[in-house]
């Protein structure tokens, strides 16, 4: 409960976009409309897996116009600690599943003039929200999406059909590539730039914005971590008084949640803040693979996010 | 710090060297901002459009010296009003990678950033330097007149004639500090106006 | 549950007052026999049946006299309504969380049919029936906020969230304690917050932007303030101050339990479903001394909160002139006697 309000969710359609991307439509189970969302928002979904409880927020594509459905994309990821390995081979139509209220940590800025989304890959899913929410809006936008070839594309066709000239296509496969020197001169003053996708194209597309002397305020990504996995650890929840193992294919947060403790969570990617945790002491070496705490906060050991960073040693005692 | 919350801080002009234009508005004494910020910056003077004006507390014109370091336009101007007007329509047209500069009175910088507020331009992108006088621009919170140049509290204002004590309180958008009655529980005193602000 | 509304008014003759049953279920805003500032933030859940917490959105006795006094301020001074453009989505997420909340809670005096986007609308109190179209600005009287907020009480504010920080881009202001809606429009919660003493050095207000940041939809909550007021004022607005704060100087031992106002605000935020905004609502309760003394613990609480609160913020909140006066009526209504933990009456 301490990710807020869950919403228990059956799947209603599954369909498999691409070979690596499938596309899941969930209502919920009440028959309640689910909740409206801004666009750039995700959801964290609950899997339990034969007892073990995953949790991987994932970006909301769309909501039905009668409000009966979301859908979410997930791609397979081979390094997966289990979460989207779950999802693609476990999950299927009529599975019960459970998702938090949405969450918005990539919003559009409002007072923006004009906007230009940038995706590669699966970063396409928030854009996509974005774009819609754009053109209802009759606001100012382009879409530029890159994927490996064609086949990869997982939304191409929708995309095209509601957004035409709006978005430019760039193919690996075709050697096109979204280069920042094409598409950043001469966009009016008041434009903003948003991106998601993998993380070294987020930071060249960053980098090039500011060469292209745009001011950080109208720069914008979303980085969302798949927690890794790691080498296992000890935690001691020093309050609750309890030890447990985190495994290597576990996550922090994951393994205090299977020791029977709420402790607070909204993103599981790092980015919110809303899992800090105070370190009374450790014994090995911080991991930290957030984007939440600053470079000192990181160096002084005091805190950790524990949705996505872990120890390297023996154990670590939390102020939980 | 600034003791006051919502006072804007003004940090110092400082060149953004990765700006394709640096659109530059100086008053008075910002003059003198601008030639020191730049000095380190001697390729920045051809990406520069210059819009001065000597305002009302400056000693000295500095334009000779402005136009001598030949930026790629200069526009001189009698009035803060006009140099507005001027730059209101280069901001219609600008295109990002253009980084906005505010040099001067409080004042000018409050309009300058409001100005590129309106255009869309995140205030924290926009750099500023207070040069020349602290007088402040005021509005009366009653009947919302604007009153320039306000050294003294309280102000009696230049419109509906109440008495203002001016707040410690700065809006953005407006470009102004709040002026609140000052004798409001005490209609038959007015405090003696003292200079505060010079 | 049928609302007996009440005639009376917020200026002039100052005809206002508080039912038995009012003054029982009046937010008092004191836990303890003394005040400071704390991010005083909890869960905005249902409270006790019948208090002022029973429902997100609180009607009341004095429900259709303050929608008219609304409508005086908003006709004498339309700036207390203002919405910056890119707020419209937010206006109408607010209009719909109002409808459905009142409409849900309250069914023997408003209802809401809805089918898509065509919405039917009746407010039995104002006498209102309106079909329109959710989403079209046009079938509506005035703009979304502007329309459901003069059919609801309390202040609202609606506040854009960009670059990490929260903006107060939109509101409806006219039952305030001496801000102006006008001035601060468009500013950010530290900006918009700099005027209040004391609270920026403790760090009150990096925890609750840090807090609010993260704020939750379908997890909305609440906090209480208080001020003063003298005689049952709504529109103690800065810009009016030239013409109510001579009020203060009105106070005497013979009228200080009539005309001394404790003012409660019940402050409450929302996360915004289509627009990512956050709704700030500030619903003021007013009660005079002579009802407020009706409650012993109160009497002997509110004493003690006032005979000890700190210089600064007694001059912040306007007091000074008056605070005496009413520390020494106060006085004869606290014989000492502990006081039980909690806010409730015993």
């Amino acid at each position: 409960m301490s990710g807020g309000v869950e919403i228990p969710v059956r799947v209603v359609d599954v369909e498999q976009a691409t070979q690596t991307v499938k596309r899941f439509r969930l209502a919920a189970l009440s028959g309640e409309p689910l909740p409206s969302f801004s666009a750039g928002a995700h959801v964290v979904v609950t899997m339990d897996d034969n007892g073990r409880r995953m949790r991987n927020p994932y970006s909301l594509i769309d909501r039905a116009d009668d409000g009966s459905t979301y859908r979410i994309g997930v791609l397979r990821t081979p390094n997966s600690r289990g979460g989207s390995k779950f999802m693609h081979e476990r999950v299927n139509a009529g599975d019960q599943l459970v998702v938090t209220m949405p969450v918005n940590l990539f919003p559009i800025v409002r007072t923006g003039r004009k906007h230009l989304l940038v995706a590669g890959g699966i970063g396409i899913t928030p854009i996509y929200a974005m774009a819609n929410e754009l053109r209802r809006r009759s606001a100012s936008y382009e879409i530029h999406y890159a994927m490996r070839n064609e086949a990869s594309g997982a939304f191409i066709d929708e995309l095209r059909a509601a957004h035409g000239d709006r978005l430019k296509l760039y193919r690996d496969d075709m050697q096109e590539f979204v280069s920042v020197s094409q598409i950043l001169p001469n966009q009016p003053l008041g434009t903003h730039l948003y991106v998601c996708g993998p993380e070294g194209m987020i930071d060249a597309i960053l980098k090039g914005g500011r060469d292209a002397g745009w001011a950080d305020e109208n720069l914008h990504s979303e980085r969302f971590l798949a927690p890794a996995g790691g080498e296992p650890f000890s935690v001691v929840l020093q309050r609750a008084g309890i030890t447990a193992e985190v495994r290597s294919d576990q996550s922090l947060l994951e393994a205090i949640e299977e020791a029977g403790v709420d402790a607070p969570f909204l993103c599981r990617g790092g980015a919110c803040g809303q899992c800090e945790t105070a370190v009374v002491s450790c014994d090995g070496k911080l991991v930290h693979n957030d984007h939440f705490l600053t470079e000192e906060e990181h160096a002084s050991g005091k805190k950790i996010m524990t949705c996505v960073s872990r120890l390297k040693g023996r154990e670590l005692v939390l102020d939980l | 710090m600034s003791a006051i919350k919502s006072r804007p801080i003004y940090p110092g002009l400082k060149v953004d060297e990765r700006a394709k234009r640096h659109l530059v508005a100086a008053e008075g004494e910002g003059a003198l901002a601008v030639l020191e910020a730049f000095a380190d910056a001697p390729d920045a003077w051809s990406r520069m459009t210059l819009l001065y004006t000597p305002g009302g507390s400056a000693p000295a014109n500095h334009s000779e010296t402005l136009q001598g370091r030949a930026p790629d336009a200069f526009h001189l101007h009698p009035t803060r009003q006009t140099l507005m007007t001027r730059l209101n329509a280069l901001l219609d047209t600008a295109t990002m990678g253009t980084r906005l500069y505010a040099a001067g009175v409080e004042g000018h910088i409050g309009e300058v950033v409001a100005a590129g507020l309106a255009h869309g331009v995140d205030h924290l992108s926009i750099r500023t330097e207070h040069r020349g006088s602290l007088a402040r621009r005021v509005q009366c919170v009653h009947c919302k007149g604007f009153i320039d140049d306000v050294t003294i509290s309280p102000v009696p204002c230049a419109h509906c004639g109440v008495p203002l004590f001016v707040r410690d309180h700065y809006s953005r958008r407006l470009a102004a500090f709040q002026g609140v009655s000052i004798n409001a529980e005490t209609p038959d005193e007015v405090p003696a106006s003292e200079e505060l602000y010079k | 549950m049928t609302i007996q509304f009440k005639t009376e008014t917020f200026r002039d003759d100052f005809t206002f007052s508080n039912s038995p049953e009012a003054i029982h279920r009046f937010p008092f805003p004191f836990d303890k026999d003394e005040y400071m500032y704390a991010v005083n933030i909890e869960q905005h859940m249902p409270g006790p049946v019948k208090s002022a917490f029973e429902f997100p959105i609180d009607i009341d006795e004095h429900y259709v006299s303050e929608m008219k006094d609304r409508a005086l301020v908003l006709k004498q001074d339309p700036l207390r309504c203002q919405s910056l453009p890119h707020m419209i989505t937010a206006e109408w997420d607010l209009l719909e969380l109002l409808m459905e909340s009142m409409a849900k809670n309250y069914p023997e005096h408003f209802t809401l049919t809805r089918d898509g986007d065509s919405w039917h609308w009746v407010n039995g109190p104002l006498g209102i029936d309106q079909k329109f179209t959710f989403g079209d600005t046009s079938t509506l009287p005035y703009p979304p906020m502007e329309y459901i907020t003069r059919q609801c009480q309390g202040d609202f504010n609606l506040i854009d969230q960009r670059n990490d920080n929260l903006w107060m881009d939109a509101g409806i202001v006219t039952t305030q304690a001496d801000w102006s809606l006008d001035f601060d429009i468009g500013m950010n919660f530290m900006e918009w917050h700099a005027p209040v003493p004391l609270a920026h050095d403790i760090g009150v207000f990096d925890r609750a932007l840090k807090f609010l940041l993260n704020l939750q939809q379908g997890r909305p909550v609440r906090r209480l303030n208080w001020t003063m007021t003298i005689n049952p004022r709504l529109d103690t607005s800065p810009e009016n101050y030239h013409k109510w704060g001579v009020d203060r100087t009105t106070v005497t031992p013979e009228n200080v339990g009539n005309k001394v106002h404790l003012r409660v605000e019940l402050q409450a935020l929302w996360r915004l479903p289509r627009s990512n905004a956050i709704v700030f609502s500030i619903r003021a309760y007013l009660i005079k001394m002579e009802e407020l003394v009706t409650i012993p613990k109160w009497g002997r609480r509110f004493h003690r909160v006032l005979r000890d609160l700190k210089p600064e913020l007694a001059d912040y909140k306007g007091l000074t002139r008056y605070r005496q006066m009413t520390v020494d009526y106060l006085s004869k209504f606290d014989d000492g006697a502990p006081t039980s933990p909690g806010f409730f009456p015993d």
